[in-house]
């Protein structure tokens, strides 16, 4: 080296300050080195490799072309070798999207994001991953971290298990088993839906790769990578109410008699009653139709929802049929406390809340002893709150 | 890179609907004949709807798990999936005849291969027999044995009896059974009288049907006598009206299911290598010798 002084100088001039995590030594791997000459082998004089801040191509001969700045060299296989091993970040970080990860969209966009690669410099990333860059999907936690040879390794877990050490969780490897992991909640309760935010905790994949952290996520929340990528490329394809309603047949082909032309309140009331957040971590785009926006919120998910789902389908049948009866009036007397009685236990069946009512709590309208006397005094033998038939004709 | 994909009912109450699924596509992907294996349902996620966009591959074969040719298949999975220009005469099929069509699905605008259903095809008359092994227990069994295949009848779909009795003759025809018979839940001949069809004291029951759930679970056993009520429980072999019944709930499950999926692919122009006989070896029922 012709000037060691000045080009520490300059390096030393580009050090991030102090308190910026350090980037990490990193070794470049024979795998790397290898996938580095297969790609070479494929090109044509001229038409380098691209890395961070680098470039190489194959020369006339056997040789290769190195290029870093504005000054080219031509080089052997050995030279070339220590060429990329010094900057064995920016080779592995090519490697690792370029063959491990591949092209496919939705998978490569995810990874590329977690860790910024299309933000971020590879030294600003390592430094970062050195550290671990953590990501939130639904209820996931996701941590993503490098070895030394560059490689990508991430930590999958439930947010409410961050921080517990691996070896009090129940360890997986193998994507797949994931199905098991969201088929029921804490409860021990079939979940119809994915993405309601009644995920389990207790387990962890600590150790995978680029391609079977997208598989857990995929497998856990499916199509959720697909659609958020979609959605990022401006290509999603939202489907709205009205036109998924209309598509609907069979058992289902009911729901479309639901839309009368008379306005959208009641999927207002199917939006807020399924999607909102607290029932549903996607972040609905679907409106009543491409003109007419509904008035709930759609939710803050990461990740989008781009027509009913068919939770909502099957529950939409169900309210097509109640809500095509007729009110009447009926009366009989409650108290001001007995009214606020039922309102409680509407709120406590809707928000989920009744098995943390406790037993003796009775102050809680819907405390099951509360709720026993209020049905104990107000039914007839029947059940019929305060001894009211539901059809007239049946006094 | 060739890329399978399975679907599905799968259900928003019965986690056991979509386990064959997940079974059979695991079984496949065991054998390294796919790049990828992927799962779609009508009722769990990923949905019909968007099982396609989360696949990679450029040879796409789509196989549906149902058991007969009908309403999904002829028109559910279609039109969820976006099959451009999709026409049931695509099939050009009798009812049991249904095979491919090569069509471009909308949502990836991608060609897709998409397969007739499991249950029509004559590989599915092996995996009856095969579940009747296993139920016993017995890789032989036939002698003294009479066996049932039951499913709906005409009234929710004329092929569905069709398939039934296609499965039935076939295995008639082989000698094996001394007795096959083809029962149905809504019409005659009733499972509910199945001594009465059979001669044989031992009579295996199988039911066409993918998944356990209420038809093969509640249904089929409170009819059929083998318990007054599903929750109790019953043997396998439970003796009714003199008549050993050895039930073999949903066929569906029997893992050489995973062979059925596979020739549909292998019909449809999958390149398979050893997958067929791979699957046919691991999921055998020991011979007991
Ligand atoms: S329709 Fe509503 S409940 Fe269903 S997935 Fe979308 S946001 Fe969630």
């Amino acid at each position: 080296m012709s000037d060691p002084t000045s080009a520490e100088a300059d390096a030393a001039d580009d050090e991030p300050a102090e308190d910026a995590p350090a980037v990490p030594d990193v070794e470049l791997p024979s795998e790397a080195f290898d996938a580095v000459l297969d790609a070479l082998a494929d090109r044509e004089p001229g038409k380098p490799v691209r890395f961070e801040g680098f470039s190489a191509a194959p020369d006339e001969g056997d040789g290769y072309v190195f290029a870093a700045g504005d000054r080219p060299k031509t080089m052997g296989e050995g030279e070339l070798h220590e060429a990329l091993a010094e900057r064995a970040a920016a080779v592995t970080d090519w490697y690792v999207f370029e063959r491990v990860v591949g092209e496919f969209g939705p998978r490569r966009a995810f990874l590329r994001w977690i860790e910024d690669a299309d933000g971020e410099t590879v030294a600003t990333r390592y430094a970062a991953l050195a550290e671990g860059i953590e990501r939130a999907w639904g209820e996931l936690r996701i941590t993503a971290t490098v070895t030394d040879r560059g490689e990508r390794r991430y930590d999958v877990r439930h947010a409410d298990d961050a921080g517990v050490p691996v070896d009090e969780l129940d360890a997986y490897e193998d994507p797949l088993d994931a199905r098991d992991l969201v088929t029921f909640d804490e409860q021990g309760r079939y979940r119809p839906l994915k993405t309601a935010p009644s995920l389990a905790g207790g387990w962890a994949f600590p150790d995978l790769g680029p391609r079977d952290l997208y598989e857990t996520v995929e497998t856990i929340y499916p199509a959720t990578v697909a659609n958020w990528h979609r959605e990022r490329e401006g290509e999603l394809d939202v489907t709205h109410w009205r036109e998924t309603m209309e598509r609907q047949s069979g058992i289902y082909g009911v729901v479309k008699t639901w839309d009368r032309g008379e306005g959208y309140e009641h999927v207002n009331w199917v939006a807020e009653a399924c999607c909102d957040d607290s029932q549903c971590l996607k972040r609905r785009e679907w409106q009543y139709d491409d003109e007419t926006d509904l008035d709930v919120d759609g939710g803050d998910g990461a990740f989008p929802c781009r027509e009913p789902c068919s939770v909502v389908v099957s529950a939409a049948r169900k309210w097509t049929r109640l809500e095509s009866e007729q009110p009447r009036t009926y009366e009989f007397d409650l108290t001001p406390s007995e009214k606020e009685q039922v309102e409680a236990i509407i709120d406590a069946v809707a928000d989920g809340r009744t098995d943390e009512i406790r037993e003796a709590d009775t102050k809680e309208g819907a405390n099951r002893y509360r709720t026993r006397f209020l049905r104990a005094k107000l039914f007839d033998d029947e059940g019929n709150l305060g001894g009211v038939p539901t059809e007239p004709d049946e006094e | 890179m060739q890329s399978l994909v399975i679907v599905a009912h799968g259900s928003h109450l019965n986690p056991e609907s979509s386990a064959p699924t997940y079974d059979h596509a695991d079984t496949i992907r065991a054998t390294g004949a796919f790049d990828e294996v992927r799962t779609g349902f009508w009722k769990e996620e990923p949905h019909f709807r968007e099982v396609l966009r989360t696949v990679e591959g450029d040879e796409v074969y789509v196989v549906p798990l149902f058991i007969s040719e009908g309403y999904f298949t002829e028109q559910v999975i279609p039109r969820e999936l976006r099959l451009a220009g999709w026409d049931v005469s695509e099939w050009d099929s009798d009812g049991l005849s249904a095979d491919q069509a090569t069509l471009v699905a909308e949502d990836i605008d991608r060609e897709v291969h998409y397969c007739g259903p499991v249950g029509t095809h004559r590989a599915m008359t092996d995996v009856i027999v095969r579940r009747a092994e296993s139920v016993t227990n017995d890789a032989d069994v036939g002698e003294g044995f009479g066996l049932a295949v039951v499913g709906h009848g005409t009234e929710r779909n004329e092929n569905s009896a069709k398939a039934i009795e296609y499965h039935a003759d076939r295995i008639a025809e082989r000698d094996r059974f001394d007795e096959v018979k083809a029962l149905y839940m809504d019409e005659e001949p009733e499972v509910d009288d199945l001594p009465e069809h059979f001669e044989s004291d031992d009579v295996v029951l199988v039911p066409l049907f993918i998944a356990d759930g209420y038809h093969t679970q509640e249904d089929i056993p409170e009819d059929v006598g083998l318990c007054e009520d599903h929750t109790e429980g019953y043997d396998v072999p439970e003796t009714v009206d003199g008549t050993r019944i050895w039930y073999a709930g949903a066929v569906g499950t029997e893992p050489l299911m995973a062979d059925v999926v596979l020739e549909r692919a292998a019909d449809a122009g999958a390149d398979l290598g050893t997958a067929l006989d791979d699957v046919r070896e691991t999921t055998r029922v020991a011979t007991g010798d």
